[in-house]
């Protein structure tokens, strides 16, 4: 019996149910532990679904080590760390809103969720600078992948604009809502609007970052060319010995085999550096950050619906279930992104 | 035990029709039922849906037996065009698979029957369980379109690479089944949520009717394998539009991986579609019986074995596959454990008729074939377990015979079963039982028709999915036509039988088998809320207190 102790039958029908109390449920602990245990068993699908990934980057690893090894100089650990960092914090203030939430402290709660909202905004917005950065290079998932090659032009179409036109009209919008809060003065509209709004820049905040840490890293050709020569330094040979004709043509070699010719064995650039190996490379890596960024989003969507509810005054010390679990999912949110960052960006 | 709630003592007075308000008549229009939270609604929903979806799935089939009536040597004479023949099994298949069985007997008859049978006014989060009914429509609407897009002919299970390569709408079908797969998830979380929250006081969890034990470990592989096919199918979809490469050789990815993640969730997922089945069984042989039920604890605890081993034997599928041999012999070893519980079952729910007093009326008709039809399922089984046959048999009809025993014969009837057990107490209606037995007996002797014949075209070699056979196999492949006509007709006897019933069936008693579990101490059908008050708990399978009251044509309990 882990469920609470239902009230005697006969009494059933003359209980009160308030409103935030389902009204098939017996008590506020009944609904309580529901809800619970319904959002750990989420929980548990969201870890299988990611696991199906984690699967096939174990497989993939371990079959082409040097794929990984490879790719993962592409990959800007700073910008990696900075978005751990920023998920940690964020995983402290999800904690923090439950407990004001359990307090009944309104503008507490509403802060906390807020400064959730932001750094999951933050966060999207570097995701956005590394995005586009890769796009730029033609690091793109399979079959769309570029071979690398030194100097080559990047592209000049403006990915980081198109990924920031949605957060920009929703900017807009949650401007346009905050005035509308001002004009009607309803301390509900405004008290919703206001971290909709520091979330929304956010974004850009995020991004003014990425940029500045990226440009740190190396802009553009000489990020990638610097990578290049550090790999192929260790297996002594410079990107001037790859000829750019041979790196493309060993697109249409039968792949399989090219690992396994000797006389190319150790050159793991121009063999690496194709579609089925770093593209399958970059395929797992869109793919798992890409799902977790969707998480993110959902998550984003759920915290403000709870940012609705706080500010209606819902929760207190009875009825915080949903604070609760959403929390939950939070964590679990970020604690897939650790997993993620030293498997993808800490490999070599 | 003696507590009985005040309407169930007096069971004459609410049965004057038409003055008790239930279920379906406590609000009317169609938002009521189309925004509706009432868990009894939402499972008629599902059922009017899932069969249609059945309907649709047995005329494919009805059009693959029709097909195969000529050895269509040439293809020019053939009813279809070898494409249009691939088309069609792979709908029959995704269709059955996706859009009936999974949620037959869990999302129409669980979600119906688990918050009765617990005593509780409905399941734990209502809209969610609201939220999984449009899910499945949205998914079924993804499949409509890839039936009328034409050309999906991957078959169901999708296999890499040609899944990669087909012209047909893959894209739209597995993001079908990725939103199916998330009604089923969230069914299953709602389904284990309710039964650990929210049984009522005196209902300890070996107080539980069979039905839920099986329910409930169907939802634990609702849960845990789902998820594994979402990624999959998502992964499928990305290779397509992105190129992923994950599944694709000429990518050096892996198209055995594929079978891997397919086969992870869809064995399990054999037991998505059996378990319920069992539970439906265990009901109705100790019902029909009279006679408690034998070994309510190994039977609990075996439904829970077959989930947890369920999870460990999908290699089995692909011993041809390439594998390592190792693996193949862990697969196969872990394979025949699973006949264990199911042993048990069977075993145990013979037992439970030894020395009863047997009614011999259309749901228990129903639940001895089935015991019939699983046990030549589970049997032939074996011998796609065992390595060596596995090689000569895989991929023949012996295959299609075994699973459609199993599938068919073992869930569609038992799901005939219970939706004939339960159908009184969901309409209110009770059915003409001497035109259900005839239906039962039509659909025992065509089911066995159209598959008997199946198992020697496969040991004799006979490929599945073939639109064409050599003329050796005529006679069989005939005998198998014929009988899947007949078994048609069967389906519609019995569908004809539940619509008659509808317009012109007496009025059911509250409990007119005899049960003893809590659904047969509310009305019928129930009212809005199910119980006016927590009814209290006895043994689910006692029915030494259960007497027979002419007046009313149905049982009640003593008090």
């Amino acid at each position: 019996m882990t469920t609470a102790v239902a009230p005697a039958p006969t009494e059933h029908d003359h209980h009160e149910h308030p409103s935030w109390l389902a009204h098939h449920f017996d008590d506020a602990e009944q609904q309580f532990d529901a809800g619970k245990m319904g959002m750990w068993l989420f929980l548990v699908t969201e870890v299988l679904f990611f696991s199906g990934m984690f699967c096939a980057y174990a497989l993939y690893r371990n079959r082409n080590p040097e794929v990984f090894e490879f790719c993962s100089t592409f990959l800007n650990e700073k910008l990696g760390a900075i978005n751990t960092g920023v998920l940690l914090f964020s995983s402290l203030t999800m904690a923090w809103a439950v407990r004001a939430s359990q307090l009944k402290e309104t503008k507490t709660l509403i802060g906390m969720l807020g400064a959730t909202l932001g750094c999951a905004a933050i966060f999207l917005g570097v995701k956005a600078v590394e995005y586009s950065h890769k796009w730029a290079l033609g690091l793109f998932p399979g079959k769309f992948y570029i071979s690398q090659v030194a100097g080559a032009p990047h592209s000049e179409v403006p990915y980081l604009w198109y990924l920031s036109i949605a957060p920009l009209v929703m900017l807009v919008c949650f401007i346009l809502y905050y005035i509308y809060g001002i004009v009607t003065a309803s301390k509900f509209h405004l008290r919703v609007a206001g971290p909709l709004v520091i979330a929304a820049a956010c974004f850009f905040g995020g991004v003014g970052l990425g940029l500045v840490l990226e440009a740190e890293e190396g802009h553009g050709d000489t990020h990638a060319s610097a990578s290049h020569q550090e790999h192929s330094a260790d297996h002594a040979h410079t990107d001037a010995a790859i000829p750019t004709v041979n790196l493309l043509s060993t697109d249409t070699a039968p792949l399989n085999d090219v690992a396994t010719t000797p006389a190319e064995s150790n050159t793991p650039d121009s063999s690496v550096n194709q579609k089925g190996m770093a593209g399958l490379f970059f395929s797992i890596y869109y793919c798992m950050t890409g799902v977790h960024a969707f998480h993110i989003l959902g998550g984003m969507l759920v915290i403000t619906w709870l940012i609705v509810k706080a500010a209606n005054l819902e929760f207190h010390s009875k009825y915080y279930g949903p604070v609760d679990n959403v929390g939950l999912y939070w964590h679990l949110v970020d604690f897939i992104w650790i997993f993620l960052f030293p498997l993808l960006y800490l490999i070599t | 035990m003696s507590v009985v709630t005040k309407p169930v003592t007096m069971p004459a007075p609410n049965l004057v029709a038409g003055e008790e308000d239930n279920y379906l008549t406590h609000s009317s229009g169609f938002l009521s039922w189309a925004l509706t939270l009432d868990h009894k609604r939402i499972g008629l929903m599902y059922l009017t849906c899932v069969m249609a979806s059945f309907a649709l799935g047995g005329i494919l089939a009805l059009l693959v037996r029709i097909h195969l009536w000529n050895p269509n040597l040439d293809p020019t004479q053939a009813l279809f065009s070898n494409k249009v023949y691939n088309q069609i099994f792979t709908l029959h298949g995704a269709v059955m698979v996706f859009l009936f069985i999974i949620p037959s007997i869990p999302a129409a008859l669980g979600n119906f029957l688990l918050p009765i049978m617990l005593g509780s006014k409905d399941v734990a989060f209502p809209r969610l369980n609201l939220g999984s009914f449009y899910l499945w429509v949205a998914g079924a609407l993804f499949f409509l379109f890839s039936m009328f897009a034409t050309g999906l002919d991957t078959g169901w299970t999708f296999y890499t690479p040609y899944s990669i390569e087909s012209q047909g709408p893959v894209v739209a079908a597995t993001m079908g089944v990725f939103v199916l797969g998330f009604s089923s998830i969230f069914t299953g979380l709602n389904f284990i949520v309710t039964i650990n929250t929210m049984r009522p006081p005196g209902m300890t969890w070996f107080r539980m009717p069979l039905f839920l034990w099986a329910i409930y470990s169907t939802a634990i592989i609702q849960v845990l394998a789902t998820p594994v096919l979402g990624i999959t199918m998502l992964l499928l979809a990305a290779e397509r539009i992105l190129g992923i490469g994950i599944f694709d050789a000429k990518m050096n990815g892996d198209p055995v991986a594929f079978q891997h993640f397919f086969w992870f969730y869809s064995h399990p997922a054999v037991y998505i579609m059996i378990l319920p089945a069992m539970g439906i069984i265990s009901e109705l042989m100790s019902v029909h019986s009279h006679k408690g039920i034998l070994g309510y604890r190994m039977i609990a605890y075996s439904s829970i074995a077959i989930a947890l081993f369920g999870f460990l034997v999908w290699g089995h599928h692909m011993f041809t596959s390439g594998m390592a041999d190792v693996t193949t012999i862990v697969f196969s070893a872990l394979t025949f454990t699973v006949s264990i519980p199911s042993a048990i079952k069977v075993f145990n729910w013979i037992g439970t008729m030894y020395q009863g007093t047997v009614s011999l009326n259309t749901p228990m008709v129903y639940a001895l074939a089935f015991i019939f039809l699983f046990t030549i399922g589970g049997l032939t089984g074996l011998f796609l377990g065992a390595l060596s046959t596995d090689m000569h048999l895989h991929a023949t009809y012996f295959v299609v015979a075994h699973f459609h025993y199993v599938m068919m014969g073992g869930t569609l009837v038992a799901f005939l079963g219970g939706l004939f057990h339960w159908w009184p107490k969901m309409t209110g209606k009770m059915f003409n039982d001497f035109a259900g037995i005839v239906s039962a007996a039509i659909v025992f002797v065509g089911f066995n028709l159209t598959f008997l014949p199946q198992f020697v075209l496969g040991t004799r070699g006979m490929p599945r999915r073939y639109a064409s056979y050599a003329l050796e196999f005529q006679d069989l492949h005939r005998l198998s036509t014929i009988g899947a006509v007949m078994l048609g007709t069967g389906l519609l006897v019995a569908a004809l039988t539940l619509l008659h019933s509808l317009f012109y069936g007496s009025k059911a008693p509250r409990n007119p088998w005899g049960g003893a579990t809590l659904e047969w101490e509310c009305s019928s059908p129930p009212p809005h809320d199910n119980f006016s008050s927590a009814p209290t708990v006895g043994d689910p399978y006692d029915f030494s207190n259960i007497e027979y009251d002419p007046k009313v044509g149905g049982y009640f309990k003593k008090k």
